[in-house]
């Protein structure tokens, strides 16, 4: 299919075509790029949702619920589900979709999973990306599922409106957690599997420390207990997420988070685009080969190396 | 610049039996080859497997059933493939399949099926050297 029939067809809502761009944006093919910037006025009515937290503590059996919830208020919905790629052989094993299943063959829900891979634009861009295709494909609502391990989870908070972090009983780690920054991020908290002892303990911890939290905004995180496997709690969520994305609107934090990340992205943008221009003019060059000799011998500086280099590149650019 | 390219297969089980353990010991053989392996649990419907391979564009859809209603869910698996027009996904299958069901599968346009002994490496090999790409 050429570029102009992709477009066309994500736009009109064919599933296939939408799943056919996110493996062009997965494969970083520079078809990807022109698709996504002819989709892009189409984009930025979905709310984006970022459901983050450790492994195993009912991400996905959540996902699954609030995808039913919002089906019931009658809203579509996206779901990317991101698990970590081996960094020896790239494989993986994607395996959210296993609780996924009772809206496979929904129609308004569309379920897609996602290496991490070692993009070179990172993992919040080919996600972001991901997204983006979604969103001009028309879903209301898009979650994405990645394991809070640390890092994945500061890339959640880039690209969505709304940032759930869970937690189970008994995790005992607070501190922990809170080192790990993934505290931070949260607009609502999750205590999940609300049927195993100290949940409710728990739910007081996390309170305890917002209490104390000194960068408080405007907008106190929510503490919600669930049981995903029965789906208490899951309505009330829902709620909090609706009432969370009308405090963004009334508070005027949509537009200005919308700013901030146009301009985070244009700005990402284009070091990854010039830092690549750049290197494929660079590399394989003699004049480059010997520039680098000349470092390691210490007949040159790496730093009036490199200015040159990207002042020539410059110059030769305006030309 | 297509350095990532990834060979994506879904790893489904049709049918009713309740065990999955040669179905997860193929899915992390192909992991560990580099694929990237969706992996979508127990009692699918062939409706099920299709919609999830469409959605997650695998180059591979991989079938693991010792329920013995292979003959009746395989050929529906290639059959709504077909109705897609997506019968450029290989297709094999593997579990409890006797010899002579073995070229009706084929017929129906099962590619190639492995039975409870194959060699992991000969999954993975077959697999790399016959999707579409
Ligand atoms: N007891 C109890 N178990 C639950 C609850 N919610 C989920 N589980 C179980 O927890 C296990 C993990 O659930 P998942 O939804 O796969 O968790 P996850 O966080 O997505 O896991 P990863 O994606 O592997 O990190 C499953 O066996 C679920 O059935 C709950 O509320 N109570
Ligand atoms: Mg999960």
């Amino acid at each position: 299919m050429s570029i102009d029939d992709l477009v066309e067809a994500v736009l009109s809502g064919k599933r296939r075509a939408l799943a056919r761009v996110i493996t062009l944006i997965e494969n970083e093919d520079p078809k990807a790029d022109k698709i996504l910037s002819a989709l892009y006025k189409h984009t930025g009515k979905a709310h984006v949702i970022g459901v983050t937290g450790p492994p195993g503590s009912g991400k996905s059996t959540i996902v699954t619920r609030m995808t039913a919830e919002f089906r019931r208020r009658s809203k579509t919905v996206g779901i990317i589900c991101v698990d970590p790629s081996s960094p020896f052989t790239g494989g993986a094993l994607l395996g959210d979709r296993i609780r996924m299943q009772e809206h496979t063959l929904d129609r308004e829900v569309f379920v897609r999973s996602m290496g991490t891979r070692g993009h070179l634009g990172g993992l919040s861009r080919a996600t972001s990306d991901a997204v983006r295709v979604i969103d001009a494909f028309g879903k209301d609502i898009i979650i994405v599922e990645t394991v809070g391990t640390g890092q994945s989870e500061v890339d959640v908070v880039e690209l969505a409106h709304t940032v759930i972090v869970t937690d189970v009983p008994g995790s005992g780690d607070d501190i922990q957690a809170i080192k790990a920054g993934i505290m931070e991020i949260a607009d609502i908290f999750v205590v999940n599997k609300k049927d195993l002892p100290g949940a409710d303990k728990k739910v007081t911890e996390i309170n305890a420390m917002l209490d104390i939290d000194p960068n408080m905004g405007m907008w106190r995180p929510p503490v919600i207990l669930t049981n995903a496997n029965t789906g208490e709690g899951i309505p009330e969520l829902v709620d909090k997420i609706e009432e969370h994305m009308r405090f963004l609107v009334e508070t005027g934090l949509l537009k200005k988070k919308g700013l901030e990340r146009s301009k985070e992205e244009l700005e990402q943008l284009m070091k990854y685009k010039l830092t690549r221009e750049l290197l494929m003019k660079l590399q394989g060059t003699p004049e480059y080969e010997e520039a680098i000799q000349k470092i390691a011998e210490r007949i040159a500086d790496p730093y009036t190396v490199a200015e040159r280099l990207i002042l020539d590149f410059l110059v030769k650019f305006r030309e | 610049m297509n350095s990532s390219k990834k060979i994506r297969v879904l790893i489904a089980k049709p049918g009713l039996d309740g065990h999955d353990r040669g179905a997860k010991v193929v899915a992390r053989a192909l992991r560990d080859a580099g694929m990237e392996v969706i992996y979508t649990g127990l009692r699918q419907t062939p409706e099920m497997i299709v919609e999830s391979a469409l959605q997650e564009d695998v180059d591979c859809i991989g079938l693991s059933i010792l329920s013995g209603a292979h003959m009746a869910l395989f050929p529906r698996v290639m059959e709504l493939l077909r109705k897609e027009g997506a019968n450029d996904i290989l297709v094999v299958g593997g579990g409890i399949i006797p010899e002579d069901d073995i070229p009706e599968l084929k017929k129906a346009g099962i590619a190639e099926i492995f039975g409870p002994g194959t060699p992991l490496e000969d999954i993975v090999e077959y697999i790399r050297t016959h999707v579409k790409k």
